[in-house]
């Protein structure tokens, strides 16, 4: 093809070769971003070992469903929408701008396959790639400055709002597009004023208004403009790709690493160390998170990988009710600490611990472990693990609230938290009138355990609780039985609390009795429990939950109810945390709900993998956080009555405690009504 | 700062029912849990903070049967430097004086600048503490809620008294001090931190290592009868719904002056 302006790599600036500096560029922009790098990965290589090598198929598909598919993008909408515009134009145009890089060496440069047909189809595509991406920046900017969405404001705690570098990355974005354009739409003038063949431009693209624009102008100022758009694009380019490591760009680069080797099991927790079986714990000098150093190094690709958007302190619970959290800070204080403790420039500064440094004892105590935050990171960053492994490090220092010690202190001496008796554990028996309950152990053996659960067995009104589910499974005809005093608290919470010692007592002393018993399934009631015996317990029967053991029971035909009698009531489902998100059973309780003839449900806005903590099961129950403005379970119980129901069901007996107590304290005394889906079942079962 | 705290195991009220037994002279021990006294457990926690502060060390002493050697070592997990525990079958009926006594010929065997204890004990009669004062012919204040170091021959210390007024002491040392809970915020103490000192070796002293005699240590106390009292008169319950009860209850106030 005649060309009918010099190339880059032909002209000559000064008398010095263009394409000289067009080499020059690439090779400095690669050898700083490689130094960048390498000072990047230093804190990886220093951090705690963690196994995220394996199951491979699963992780690419999380690969193509989070990262190539953006799938938590548009839980966002407007947000969303502009990043996957924003994402997609820069994958579309990444193969163009690493051509333009070669193009400026070497004229004839084609991306190896874009050589004939596939070429066009590309070109055609990128330029509206292009030009997608420019008014997303355009839209992005406008949105980012003018409106400014609450969840991007920083309190003023947390240092200087963060609107200039988005601006600023908004800005780079933005140049990459129109150097890229103004490069081809002056080439294109220029061909077609000498009547030459020319590279075909989409209409309304902008290298389509720039080739219009310039159809007139002289062919020296087309030159210069294409030689300048070309040598701005590629420093641009360059200064962008060093820029990355520096902020919350740095997900441009990460976040790729950082879904591909993003947690598998929901639910769980990490180990107080990968590779130190419970045996060697006792060898490690301390236990937990003090230093940056003590995360993993997944730990810390999560806190690179921060995009900074606000989404997990949208929807954290402590952080909507006034707690000293917010998850976004969490790991942007790290963040800061990291590249403040491992400058890219200069020397690595002594270790300091980070309690009472850039995190406070609260901050991290303010935390129910709910996983709202975790459901909604587009980038898969996780938080309980590093939570819990920041309070095994504070427990491990003494640092534990005055009112959380004396439950850990009960559940060492009693095995439940509130201190109370081992042999009053299946006092609540007494409560039902016609029903024994079977206490099963080495002697008397059983099918079915139902396992209870400290605050189902000691709280007086999540006793009821226990009692419905006997009623339950007695009308089923199963052949179940309880531990009674042999059953210990579960130490789900005890766990995420960080006193990993006492959850190890408490699991050994269970799965001895559990195996004592010759159960071959357990149920529980509490999703905690539940949680607990599923995922951090080995060696034990399989567990269901009593809305799973219901629904089955319905589709088996032994289960029948009575209709709801009061055309008035309106009920709502609110999903518990560790029955929803962290066993995504979301739908056999409302299967079990919509099975009662004439029942009226709705949903409140916040529902299934968005519902709302009620304020937090086990040892959350004890910690009084030093600033709250309202309890999480009044504004729950304010979403319920928004949704027009006027009776809250739920799962689980702290849901049961909160939103009772949210009922209460606000001006829904007497007008809702909190129950348990147990509760709710056996009123309604048809005797035979 | 060479600092002894006097710590006890007692039966911890938040995690068992006390119930008197059938004889009616103790209280019913089967189903009981132990921990350390609330109050020496903080006293404790200050004892570590200040030897943090200004150097020295902390030792604590227990005067118990072989499971006291438990709360010596959740002490020591705490922080404490050393332990020491007196075991002699003849304290098991001591009263006040007598363990104060014991304590009087610990501190006399060492070398201490500073000797604390709980205000009080959850099964106790908050006596220790002053008798071993006297007996020790030193300084004394109770109650203390705040201990600065002044210098190391002056303390300066915060008691709570009546009306929950403050009052600041400067007082020399060596001195005694007994301690109220809410000094500080006593640090966790996990399984972990127990097993940590597990293996470290407790001297145990008998009567004899204290230079004490039987007849010095016999019990002058002596416990007669263990009963919970009868429900007295003069309490009256109002009856109504919420608003009624309230109006008598103003009524009631203002006939009787608590209102005007």
């Amino acid at each position: 093809m005649e060309m009918a302006l010099v190339p880059v790599a032909k002209v000559s600036l000064l008398g010095i070769p263009a394409s000289l500096l067009a080499i020059l560029i690439p090779l400095i922009g690669i050898g700083f971003f490689s130094y960048i790098m390498a000072r990047r990965l230093i804190p990886l290589a220093k951090a705690k070992p963690d196994p995220r090598f394996d199951r491979p198929k699963q992780r690419f598909k999380n690969l193509i469903k989070f990262w190539l598919g953006q799938y938590k993008q548009p839980r966002y909408l407007v947000a969303g929408v502009i990043h996957m515009v924003i994402f997609f134009g820069f994958l579309i145009l990444s193969i163009r701008s690493i051509s333009m890089v070669f193009i400026g060496f070497d004229p004839g440069f084609v991306f190896p396959g874009l050589g004939g047909f596939l070429g066009h189809i590309y070109d055609f595509f990128k330029d509206y790639a292009a030009t997608f991406v420019l008014i997303a920046c355009i839209v992005a900017g406008i949105r980012r400055g003018v409106f400014t969405p609450e969840r991007y404001k920083v309190p003023p705690k947390y240092g200087k709002d963060h609107t200039f570098e988005a601006l600023f990355v908004l800005g780079l974005i933005g140049g990459l597009m129109i150097f890229e354009s103004l490069y081809s739409g002056s080439m294109v003038a220029a061909q077609r004023q000498m009547g030459l063949e020319a590279e075909f431009l989409p209409p309304l693209t902008i290298s389509w208004f720039f080739a219009k624009i310039l159809s007139g102008a002289p062919r020296g100022l087309l030159q210069f403009l294409n030689t300048s758009a070309y040598f701005c694009h590629d420093m641009v380019f360059f200064f962008f790709l060093c820029f990355l490591p520096f902020g919350k760009h740095f997900h441009v680069i990460t976040s790729i690493f950082n879904v591909y080797f993003s947690k598998l099991d929901r639910g769980t927790v990490k180990p107080v160390r990968y590779g130190v079986s419970d045996e060697e714990l006792d060898d490690l000098d301390y236990f937990g998170v003090k230093y940056i150093e003590d995360f993993t190094w997944k730990n810390i690709l999560d806190f690179y990988t921060c995009v900074d958007c606000g989404r997990c302190a949208d929807v954290c619970p402590a952080n909507a009710v006034g707690r000293p959290l917010i998850p976004r800070f969490l790991t942007l204080k790290a963040r800061e600490h990291i590249f403040d403790r491992f400058p890219v420039f200069g020397e690595i500064k002594p270790k300091v611990p980070l309690i009472g440094n850039i995190y406070e004892e609260d901050e991290i105590w303010s935390c129910t472990t709910c996983g709202a935050c975790e459901e909604e990171c587009p980038v898969l960053n996780e938080y309980i693990n590093k939570i819990v492994d920041l309070r095994r490090g504070m427990v491990d220092e003494g640092l534990v609230p005055q009112t959380l010690q004396k439950p850990l202190n009960a559940l060492t001496k009693r095995g439940n938290p509130y201190g109370k008796m081992e042999k009053k554990r299946a006092e609540w028996t007494k409560g039902l009138e016609d029903i024994e309950v079977k206490i099963v152990g080495k002697k008397a053996q059983t099918e079915t355990l139902y396992f209870v659960d400290s605050a189902t067995s000691y709280d007086e009104r999540a006793n009821e609780i226990a009692r419905s589910v006997v009623k339950i499974m007695h009308a089923c005809g199963e052949d179940f039985g309880i531990l009674g005093k042999s059953e210990k608290d579960s130490g789900h919470e005890v766990r995420r609390f960080g006193e990993e010692m006492l959850f190890l007592t408490l699991k050994e002393q269970n799965i001895d009795a559990i195996l004592n018993s010759g159960a071959k399934r357990i149920v529980t009631a509490d999703p905690h429990a539940y949680n607990g015996l599923k995922k951090d317990y080995e060696g034990i029967p399989p567990v269901e939950h009593i809305s799973e053991y219901i629904l089955r029971k319905i589709n088996e035909g032994k289960l029948r109810f009575k209709p709801i009698e009061d055309p008035a009531l309106v009920f709502t489902y609110h999903d518990p945390c560790y029955l929803g998100r962290h066993n995504l059973v979301y739908d056999a309780p409302r299967q079990v709900l919509d099975a009662i003839p004439g029942l009226n449900r709705v949903e409140m806005e916040r529902h299934k993998d968005r519902s709302f903590c009620c304020g937090g099961g086990g040892l959350m129950l004890f910690y009084e956080p030093p600033e709250e403005e309202q309890r999480m379970g009044q504004v729950r119980v304010k979403m319920a009555n928004e949704a027009g129901a006027n009776v809250i069901v739920v799962c689980c007996p702290f849901c049961l405690t909160h939103l009772e107590d949210g009922v209460k304290t606000t001006r829904f005394e007497g007008k809702i009504q909190v129950m348990d889906l147990t509760e709710l079942i056996s009123k309604q079962l048809i005797i035979e | 700062m060479e600092i002894l705290v006097c710590v006890k195991r007692v039966p911890d009220p938040a995690e068992n029912e006390i119930e008197i037994n059938s004889d009616g002279t103790d209280i019913e021990r089967d189903d009981l849990v132990y921990s350390v006294n609330e109050w020496d457990n903080y006293a404790v926690e200050e004892a570590i903070q200040i030897r943090d502060k200004v150097g020295g060390s902390v030792t604590v002493v227990t005067v118990g049967d072989e499971e006291a050697d438990e709360v010596l070592r959740r002490e020591m997990a705490m922080g404490a430097d050393k332990g020491l525990h007196i075991n002699d079958e003849v304290f098991e009926e001591a009263d006040g004086l007598a363990i104060a006594k014991a304590l009087k010929a610990v501190v006399e065997k060492g070398n201490y600048d500073l000797i604390l204890t709980g205000a009080q004990a959850d099964d106790g009669a908050a006596q220790v503490g002053g008798m071993l004062a006297a007996l020790l012919d030193l300084p004394y204040a109770s109650l203390v809620n705040s201990i600065e170091v002044v210098d190391d021959k002056t303390l300066k210390v915060g008691r709570e008294i009546e009306g929950g007024n403050q009052e600041m002491n400067e007082i020399s040392l060596p001195c005694v001090l007994s301690i109220q809970t809410g000094i500080n915020e006593p640090r966790y103490v996990g399984i972990r931190g127990i097993r940590k000192v597990a293996g470290v070796e407790i001297p145990e002293m008998e009567l004899s290592d204290l230079g004490l005699s039987e007849d010095e240590v016999a019990p002058k106390v002596k416990r007669l009868d263990y009963f919970v009292p009868e429900m007295g008169e003069g309490a009256e319950i109002l009856e109504g719904d919420t608003e009624e009860i309230a109006e008598k209850l103003v009524e009631l106030l203002k006939a009787k002056g608590g209102i005007k």
